[in-house]
């Protein structure tokens, strides 16, 4: 969105409606500009961005700040429950606001491939545009860059976000302790189950929906009872089971959990039971995980409750002391097995 | 889930795990095994064990078709794709298996080669239809269970015209693999089998009845859920402890004596037996694999791409071909953990997930861990 | 490789040889080819795409009973 131009001149003659990205909308020229100008900008529009100039400049609240990236590639690009546009603001997003933060800004590369609808792509920065605003937050500052056609998959999306963390808070992936809570903020494998329906080579048919959306209220609501939450973390690919390991690994310390505790809705069970795959590690897009002191854990809890995106979180499990950094899991049959990292991708099965 | 929840009833394992240590016989043990890689899925994944007394043991057999296919043929899966172009398509189970060289299809897809993972042979062909002008071949692999969809396509290519399909053929024999266990030159202690489940449901229990009647070994089918596998083994402690040696069924919500016989005389159409296979771990067995018959042979890979047979040696140390006889466990293997792991695995059993060695690793560990903290 | 799973059939494609089965309100195109005499309201065993055999719903439920049984006889 950099080098804009004049955008009132720029903003004829782009056929949105029939036009494909060509070379040209990546050259830096007046195509790149008319693009922009058509599409990025009147869409995702704000302050920052109209001052059109290749970087965005803004003044910085005191405090310490975070800043995350994302790059965004998935098939398909639009999907039950969301698209790529919405799921690039919400996935920066939420790894902003796992460390607390208030989400402030945010930026967006476009990788796009020659050929590509230039409809499909204004549907999708529109998109965007709706997610950032819903998030409080805005795209100031951004790049497009077109690839040939066969050397994309149509469009490519990198988010980078900064936000500002309130003093006295201190999350990260090392603080779990053992004794602390384990709370998952709601029903896992929506997002994989509805991306995996789209797919046109797997044909099942589910209501399911992708949960892809932004945390920041429901974080700062957590916050909110109290600021002595020691973990969170968003369990996106490779699912609750790989966020678990990663935060037992980085806080050297095991984990027990209950399988009947943790919320999976029959149709992604059955989905999961049809395609030979395991819940646990099939990822979601709007979740969180929460490790904090056992005597919060009851009023975060029933403060999440009260979030839409938090209605159905429940307390799953604790952290214990183990020398291994196992996750463990008491089965809903009686028995007890480990939860593994994930190992390779996620692929249905059929032994 | 209707008719799969019912068989995940925790109440109910208890009493059955009641049950069991009720009838076992504190002055023997009870050596099970169970056949299937579903079984030994089930076993870990609900924590069978856990439940049972320590004399009832389950010995991991030989039923997962991903762990006893020899590394020969995933390597002439791999000259298909880099020699011959074809377009691979196979069932994703296969993709991580380890080739020679450290190869493997996953690795072949990365360099280019075109694989396309489907769900069902009916993709295959749609695949072929879409691409007239390449060659495209499905990696056929399973036990009876899954060569009556293969059968299926193959009489559908038949009946299209397609002259750009052809099948890898890898179809196995239960039966064959079950005998190769009992007549091993040293047989493993095996008490029971806890017998296939859905192979059964094609070949009906009926094709188990030999070796209850020759070998004196008690068999009963069982389904794959967590119930199913302790009635089965409540059953066959029963029959041990009355000397009874019978094929008996639990599974009967979907297995009969005589199996499906639609089924069958299709994969009888279509395919016959080969004089000998390779099995992993236990070798060349006569009569245990399927090809094609000589009217549907314009659709055997083998013969199109004139596929040479090749010998392949296991990495050394690995120690799948004795746990798939049943006769070492995973933790008797020394890679096991140090550089078999699932994210790099050496040998079969650590790749699919219904491998002994995969199902330990993911489920066992932490038994393991707890009893080396007993006995420490 | 025999992962399979109950399903009900909630529709019939009897000229492509081809149903619609459910497991909880998931649905998936399986082939009849394999099978005979499938009605609607069927459960079928589904496996890379195809209904292998059809359920015994008494059977089903005999098994059930078995399991309660074992428990009981240990009680008594």
């Amino acid at each position: 969105m950099t080098k804009t131009g004049d955008i009132r001149q720029s903003r004829t003659n782009l056929d949105i409606r029939n036009g494909q990205v060509n070379l040209s909308h990546g050259s830096g020229g007046r195509a790149m500009a008319q693009l922009i100008a058509s599409i990025f900008v009147k869409h995702l529009d704000n302050e920052l961005l109209r001052q059109g100039n290749d970087q965005a400049l803004f003044n910085v609240e005191a405090g310490r700040m975070v800043m995350s990236t994302d790059s965004h590639v998935i098939t398909p690009l639009f999907f039950p429950g969301g698209d790529i546009g919405s799921l690039a603001i919400h996935g920066t997003v939420n790894d902003v606001v796992m460390s607390g933060a208030k989400p402030l800004y945010l930026s967006a590369g476009f990788i796009l491939e020659e050929g590509y609808p230039l409809a499909e792509l204004e549907k999708i920065v529109i998109s965007m545009a709706a997610a950032a605003k819903q998030a409080g937050t805005a795209v100031i500052t951004g790049d497009t860059k077109v690839v040939e056609r066969g050397k994309g998959d149509g469009v490519f999306i990198n988010t980078c976000g900064i936000g500002v963390v309130p003093a006295g808070v201190n999350i990260s992936g090392n603080r779990a302790q053992a004794g602390d809570a384990i709370i998952l903020s709601g029903s896992i494998g929506d997002h994989g189950v509805a991306i995996m329906s789209s797919r046109e080579n797997l044909q099942f048919a589910t209501t399911i929906i992708s949960d892809s959306a932004s945390l920041h209220n429901l974080v700062a609501d957590m916050l909110d009872v109290t600021k002595d939450i020691h973990c969170l973390r968003d369990p996106t690919r490779g699912g609750l089971a790989t966020s678990l390991n990663e935060l037992a690994a980085q806080s050297a310390v095991g984990m027990v959990i209950e399988e009947q505790k943790i919320p999976i809705k029959s149709a992604v069970r059955a989905a999961c039971e049809i395609l030979g795959l395991d819940p646990l590690y099939v990822a979601n897009e709007g979740k969180l995980v929460c490790i904090c002191p056992a005597e919060h854990a009851a009023s975060i809890l029933t403060t999440m409750q009260q979030n839409p995106l938090g209605k159905n979180a429940a307390i799953i499990g604790k952290v214990i002391s183990d020398d291994n950094h196992f996750v463990q899991m008491n089965t809903a049959f009686g028995g007890q097995r480990i939860v593994d990292w994930l190992a390779g991708e996620q692929l249905p099965r059929i032994c | 889930m209707k008719y799969i929840d019912e068989f995940r009833e925790h109440s109910l394992a208890q009493q059955l795990a009641n049950a069991i240590k009720q009838e076992a016989d504190n002055n023997r043990t009870y050596r099970l095994m169970e056949f299937c890689g579903g079984h030994t899925h089930a076993i870990f994944r609900y924590g069978i064990q856990d439940l049972l007394p320590d004399n009832v043991e389950f010995i991991h057999g030989p039923g997962c078709p991903v762990c006893v296919l020899p590394m020969g043929r995933i390597d002439n899966a791999i000259e298909l794709v880099e020699q011959h172009d074809v377009i691979l398509c196979i069932y994703a189970d296969l993709l991580r298996v380890p080739a020679s060289l450290g190869k493997s299809l996953l690795k072949a897809k990365a360099s280019g080669g075109d694989i396309r993972m489907i769900y069902s042979t009916q993709d295959a062909l749609k695949i072929a239809r879409d691409n007239p002008n390449r060659e495209v071949v499905f990696f056929a692999i399973g036990f009876e269970t899954t060569t009556p969809p293969t059968a299926v396509a193959i009489k559908q290519a038949s009946e299209q015209g397609l002259k750009n399909f052809s099948i890898f053929c890898n179809h196995v024999l239960t039966p064959s693999a079950m005998q190769a266990i009992l007549d091993a030159p040293e047989p493993v202690s095996i008490d029971g089998f806890l017998g296939p489940s859905h192979v059964s449901t094609i070949i009906g229990s009926q094709a188990y009845e030999i070796f209850a009647q020759h070998y004196l070994k008690p068999i009963v089918i069982a389904g794959f859920e967590p119930l199913d596998v302790m009635q089965s083994s409540l059953m066959l402690i029963r029959q041990l402890n009355t000397s009874r040696h019978q094929v008996e069924n639990e599974y009967t919500r979907a297995v009969t004596r005589t199996g499906n016989v639609k089924a069958q005389s299709l994969m009888n159409e279509v395919f016959c037996l080969r004089d000998e296979f390779e099995w992993r771990g236990l070798g060349l067995i006569p009569k245990s694999a399927l090809k094609l018959r000589a009217n549907y042979a314009q659709f055997d890979a083998e013969l199109r791409f004139q596929l040479p047979a090749i010998k392949a040696s296991d990495v050394k140390g690995c120690e799948c071909p004795a746990i798939l006889r049943g006769a070492k466990r995973p933790v008797d293997c020394k890679l096991l953990g140090t550089v078999c792991t699932p994210e790099n695995p050496m040998g079969s059993c650590m790749v699919s997930s219904e491998g002994a060695c995969a199902a330990y690793w993911s489920y066992g560990r932490l038994r393991g861990a707890r009893t080396n903290k007993l006995s420490a | 490789m025999c992962l399979a799973i109950p399903a009900k059939i909630i529709a019939l494609d009897t000229s492509n040889d081809r149903a619609t089965v459910t497991v909880d309100n998931v649905q998936v195109e399986v082939s009849l080819a394999l099978v005979d005499d499938v009605v609607i309201g069927d459960y079928v065993l589904v496996h890379v795409g195809y209904a292998l055999n059809k359920i015994d719903q008494d059977e089903a439920l005999k098994t059930i009973a078995l399991f309660a049984e074992a428990g009981l006889s240990w009680a008594s």
